[in-house]
């Protein structure tokens, strides 16, 4: 069963990371990366961290997103138009080169990655407590340096955005 | 097998109660906005109007869905489809009440439990804007565009905010949990101030529902809407039933904020009185409402009321019955009082957003931003920095 779901949700995720490439208008991409963000969140929640997955969702698909798509709609921007004119060659040539390219990684993935059964799902549960426990013990350096950047980001746009007095 | 079998009586239970609810919820706001403005409202369609919702969808379904030339049909579509189907997934995880033994059967009065309930049910009101979003975008009209913007704008702008204000209960219960936060708000100080979070929590109660306002596009928050403006806003081009659509998916959503408010701050299906009183407040008001009904209908003001009216009265009689035979039985006492006091306080709820439609103009655009980043959002930051000051010094 939870096999079953992976299969249907990771399919899903490479189906709208591939539609998000090849897909010419823009609002098309971003509902397609919302996609994938969604699907990411369902295999959170499979692996048992329930509030990453809330918050994948509340951050990335429902804030991140959200404001993408506000930007592409006050532009209006349409769909690309492509002028790069690919001979057959190229174009032949690039799929072999992808496939050659793909073995590759998969060869590197299979030797690389240590021999350990795969994740099981369900075995830890990653609840909320849990989560903000490690984030303000272990990791609260990088947690605090990550809102700095954050921080450092906002005024930087602030200035940007400023007109000049 | 068993937990299947409930679990598909529970949702088909709680789909058909929804959908009805969201048919007459429209009936009850134009009745009491109606009210308000000295009109009668929808009258001719059955007795005062009562059957006006059904008609109401016969007519949006049998219309023609016109789409509009030079749109995007894949998402023009797809607009109303997310809006409605993300506003109706929050209601899985709301509880209606306690756990309830039926004979050997013993569950839940919820769909679903999940430990993170109420990031859930934030998780998909964050998503929810894509639905006004792109049907303004894809409507190919320049008034939908606005309406669509405006109310992304807007509902990123309220959703922090709105946030906060449910962070604070959150401290206090210590849980994410529908269930533990009603749980821990049973109980009684001084044996009669009811435990609820509305009491330490009043400034993040006002917080929410003043989001919840802007969240779900109502008055004075409809920018996106806004007639005199945008003609409708992000549905202008939309008719029959991807209309219907957009106007179910609000009223689910206002049925969701306010069951969310009711669960947070109101105490869920816990009854303002101890049990012994409490158990009696339904009996005395739905006999008050028979026997007041019966009276007017014996003396009739109009012609037809001779025969609605004591109708009426009979049917408010026989609730106060069932009611007052519950006392006797465990389990439907159980089931009716949690019920009854879960429902009247989102219905409580419901009226304050109708009646502030029918009071209050709309705000400005540059006000309702302002409104949001220079008064709310602060507000509420300093009520969650006071609620985790308070929690931290009185827990261990």
């Amino acid at each position: 069963m939870t096999a079953l779901i992976f299969l249907i949700f990771a399919g899903i995720a490479v189906f709208c990371g591939i539609s998000l490439v090849v897909q010419t208008h823009p609002i098309a991409s971003a509902l397609s990366l919302i996609g994938v963000m969604g699907s990411l969140a369902v295999l959170y929640l499979q692996l048992g961290g329930e509030f990453i997955a809330m918050a994948q969702i509340i951050v990335y698909a429902g804030a991140i997103m959200v404001l993408f798509v506000f930007v592409i709609m006050l532009l209006n921007a349409g769909a690309e138009t492509s002028t790069f004119q690919a001979s057959s060659f190229v174009k032949y040539l690039g799929i072999v080169l992808l496939a050659a390219f793909l073995g590759l990684i998969s060869f590197i993935i299979q030797a690389t990655l240590p021999k350990t059964e795969g994740v099981v799902f369900g075995v830890f549960q990653g609840t909320t407590a849990d989560v903000g426990r490690k984030l303000f013990t272990s990791y609260l350096l990088p947690f605090e340096v990550t809102s700095v950047l954050i921080l450092i980001a906002l005024v930087g746009a602030i200035v940007l955005a400023r007109k000049e007095i | 097998m068993n937990f299947l079998i409930i679990s598909l009586i529970k949702v088909a239970l709680v789909a058909f109660v929804l959908l009805t609810t969201l048919a007459y919820l429209q009936w009850i706001e134009r009745k009491v906005i109606a009210h308000v403005q000295l009109r009668v409202g929808p009258y001719r369609v059955g007795p005062h109007g009562l059957l006006q919702p059904l008609a109401d969808v016969v007519k949006l379904i049998t219309k023609e869905g016109l789409i509009p030339s030079h749109v995007n049909k894949l998402f023009y579509l797809m607009a109303p489809f997310v809006a409605v189907a993300l506003a109706l997934t929050s209601i899985a995880v709301i509880p209606f009440g306690p756990e309830i033994k039926i004979g050997p059967i013993d569950t839940w009065m919820q769909l679903t439990d999940l430990r993170i309930g109420i990031l859930f049910v934030i998780a998909i009101s964050s998503i929810g804007v894509y639905g006004v979003a792109l049907g303004g975008w894809a409507s190919n009209n320049k008034y939908s565009l606005l309406g669509g913007l405006r109310s992304s704008a807007q509902m990123i702008s309220y959703e922090l905010p709105l946030a906060l204000a449910v962070a604070a209960p959150l401290l206090l219960a210590n849980t994410l949990s529908f269930r533990e936060m009603v749980n821990y708000q049973g109980g009684y100080w001084l044996g009669f101030i009811p435990r609820w979070n509305l009491f330490p929590e009043i400034i993040g109660f006002i917080v929410f529902i003043i989001a919840s306002f802007a969240e779900t596009n109502r008055v004075p928050f409809d920018l996106p809407e806004a007639e005199n403006e945008l003609v409708a806003g992000f549905h202008t081009e939309y008719s029959s039933m991807n209309f219907a659509a957009f106007f179910m998916a609000e009223y689910a959503n206002m049925v969701t904020v306010t069951a969310v408010a009711t669960l947070l701050f109101l105490g869920g299906w816990q009854p303002p009185f101890p049990a012994p009183y409490s158990d009696v407040v339904p009996i005395i008001i739905f006999a008050l409402g028979g026997l007041v009904a019966l009276y007017h209908g014996l003396n009739p003001a109009r012609r037809m009321d001779r025969f609605t009216l004591p109708a009426t009265a009979l049917v408010f009689l026989g609730i106060a019955a069932i009611f007052g035979l519950s006392l006797f039985v465990p389990v439907l006492n159980a089931i009716l009082m949690a019920l009854f006091w879960f429902c009247g306080k989102i219905l409580v709820l419901l009226f304050v957003f109708i009646w502030v439609r029918a009071t209050l103009p709309r705000f400005r655009y540059d006000q309702l931003m302002r409104f949001a980043w220079i008064f709310l959002f602060p507000l509420a930051m300093l009520n969650l920095l006071v609620t985790s000051l308070i929690v931290a010094l009185t827990t261990k």
